[in-house]
């Protein structure tokens, strides 16, 4: 009898066949020739930068360089600031967001921002997580709930409120009233995560716990987070760009950033010889 | 007062600038005790060792420190794991001098002065001398190209060293009587071809320090 041997490893996928081609096309974010004053005074002097889906991408750079200025055009948040003015295209998945028949609170829907500082609303914690779903109408209750539910799972708090969702999200620890601001976010489902210096104000303990919620977020959502820490732009970051009086001095892979940068300037301030 | 970053690191930078000063006159006395047959000169390169030792724990513990304390990046990450590595091979080839030294002190009469030039020992000693300067000059200034200088250099010496087993052979062959001596000999070679190989992995160090290139298991000119 003839025995035939076959190869004992599977063939493995390409990477094309592993790869949506149309993510490649387009990227998620796209800024071109972005120019941002506040009167007189010119905040961002020219951007362009493109993100890709799925990625966090790390902005750093001294206080007043322009980053959270930066981040906070992409979801429109600089709108209402007194003398703002800008120029440039910022485009997510292709289409210009400053265009004057572009909804904001539709835009914002797809984009969510965490602050700084945790800021529940004075609600119970099931409340907070279900309160930009009311506010766009939604009235299922079982919808509203799975959806609580899931969001508290994926920010990893749901075992440590699930008993006590009436509580008041105010008295929750600094670490978890952040994870569930997160939450809050993720419950209407954006695909952009803007973060303005998420951990700032937290123990290392939490931050290490949304430092690994960031990073698991990653798979499903894209990021941009704005960080002083340089060991968090460099443990969790894919990109990490650098600002300095409103310029992006460089931009790169975080590995290439945080080991051989191209620029001095770039050098200086992440060994921490200025800023 | 609170030490910043750069100043760690030029204390550092320091130490590791006296290690290889140190090391390297180490090796020099060991030869010069060895082709004299100095015991007086030997014993104080084997009792030198114990500085060597004492510099060598305390880099490693100042680049703990600074690991620890700095989270170093970029050119500051590559300075620690370049020192390092340096700080380690440097305490290798004062390992090398100790043993030559050893030698000297055990044996009772220097090697024939005609075995030493059949075997071209004073090229290789100079060859190393020559390469010890340019890893100097490369780390003090910063100067990658001298670095890249000891490539080549570290090919004589393994020329002689691969010629040395024949001739050695031959010697022998020659004048029985001269075997302890010879084989003596045979060894501070292996010794020296040693020190040209770990001198070469700091030239690449200092390389990786300053380029950011990694030149390690790479063919070189």
């Amino acid at each position: 009898m003839e025995i035939t041997m076959k190869p004992s490893i599977k063939r493995m996928k390409t990477v094309e066949s592993v790869f949506d081609p149309s993510l490649k096309k387009v990227p998620k974010i796209d800024l071109q020739g972005v120019k941002v004053w506040y009167d007189d005074f010119m905040a961002i002097k020219g951007i362009d930068m493109t993100i890709k889906q799925n990625s966090i991408t790390a902005f750093i750079g001294p206080s007043g360089c322009g980053k959270s200025t930066f981040l906070r055009l992409i979801n429109r948040m600089n709108d209402y600031v007194d003398g703002f003015k800008m120029e440039g295209k910022i485009k997510i998945d292709g289409d210009n967001i400053y265009k004057k028949k572009v909804n904001v609170e539709e835009l914002r829907k797809k984009i969510g921002m965490v602050f700084q500082k945790p800021n529940p609303f004075p609600k119970s914690i099931f409340d907070n997580v279900a309160y930009g779903l009311k506010i766009q109408g939604i009235k299922d209750k079982q919808f509203i709930k799975e959806r609580v539910v899931s969001s508290l799972k994926q920010v990893a708090l749901w075992d440590e409120v699930k008993d006590d969702l009436k509580k008041s999200g105010m008295a929750l620890s600094g670490g978890q009233q952040q994870r569930l601001c997160i939450a809050r976010t993720l419950a209407v489902e954006p695909s952009i995560i803007l973060m303005d210096e998420p951990t700032s104000s937290l123990d290392p303990i939490s931050t290490a716990k949304i430092e690994d919620l960031i990073f698991q977020l990653k798979e499903k959502y894209t990021i941009v987070i704005v960080t002083h820490n340089m060991q968090q732009a460099s443990r969790i970051s894919d990109y990490t760009a650098f600002f300095y009086l409103g310029e992006l001095i460089e931009y790169d892979k975080t590995k290439t950033i945080f080991t051989n940068p191209e620029k001095k300037q770039t050098e200086n301030y992440i060994t921490g010889r200025f800023g | 007062m609170v030490v910043n970053a750069e100043q760690q690191r030029e204390v550092l930078n320091q130490y590791g600038f006296e290690m290889l000063s140190l090391c390297q006159s180490q090796l020099e006395k060991a030869k010069y005790a060895f082709v004299n047959h100095d015991s007086d000169l030997a014993e104080e390169v084997i009792n030198t060792e114990k500085r060597v030792n004492a510099l060598d724990l305390k880099i490693e513990k100042d680049c703990e420190k600074f690991l620890a304390l700095y989270n170093p990046v970029a050119i500051d990450l590559r300075f620690i794991m370049a020192i390092r590595k340096i700080n380690f091979d440097l305490e290798r080839i004062a390992d090398h001098a100790e043993g030559i030294s050893r030698y000297v002190v055990e044996e009772n009469k220097a090697v024939e002065l005609s075995l030493l030039e059949a075997l071209k020992f004073e090229t290789m000693f100079e060859t190393i001398t020559s390469m010890f300067e340019n890893i100097t000059v490369a780390y003090d200034e910063k100067d990658v190209k001298m670095a890249r200088k000891v490539f080549k250099k570290d090919k004589v010496l393994d020329k002689i060293n691969r010629k040395s087993f024949k001739l050695i052979e031959a010697e022998i062959r020659k004048n029985v009587e001269i075997t302890g001596q010879a084989l003596i000999l045979f060894s501070v070679i292996k010794k020296m071809e040693r020190v040209g190989d770990l001198i070469k992995n700091i030239a690449e160090e200092i390389i990786f320090y300053i380029e950011a290139e990694v030149v390690k298991h790479k063919k070189k000119k």
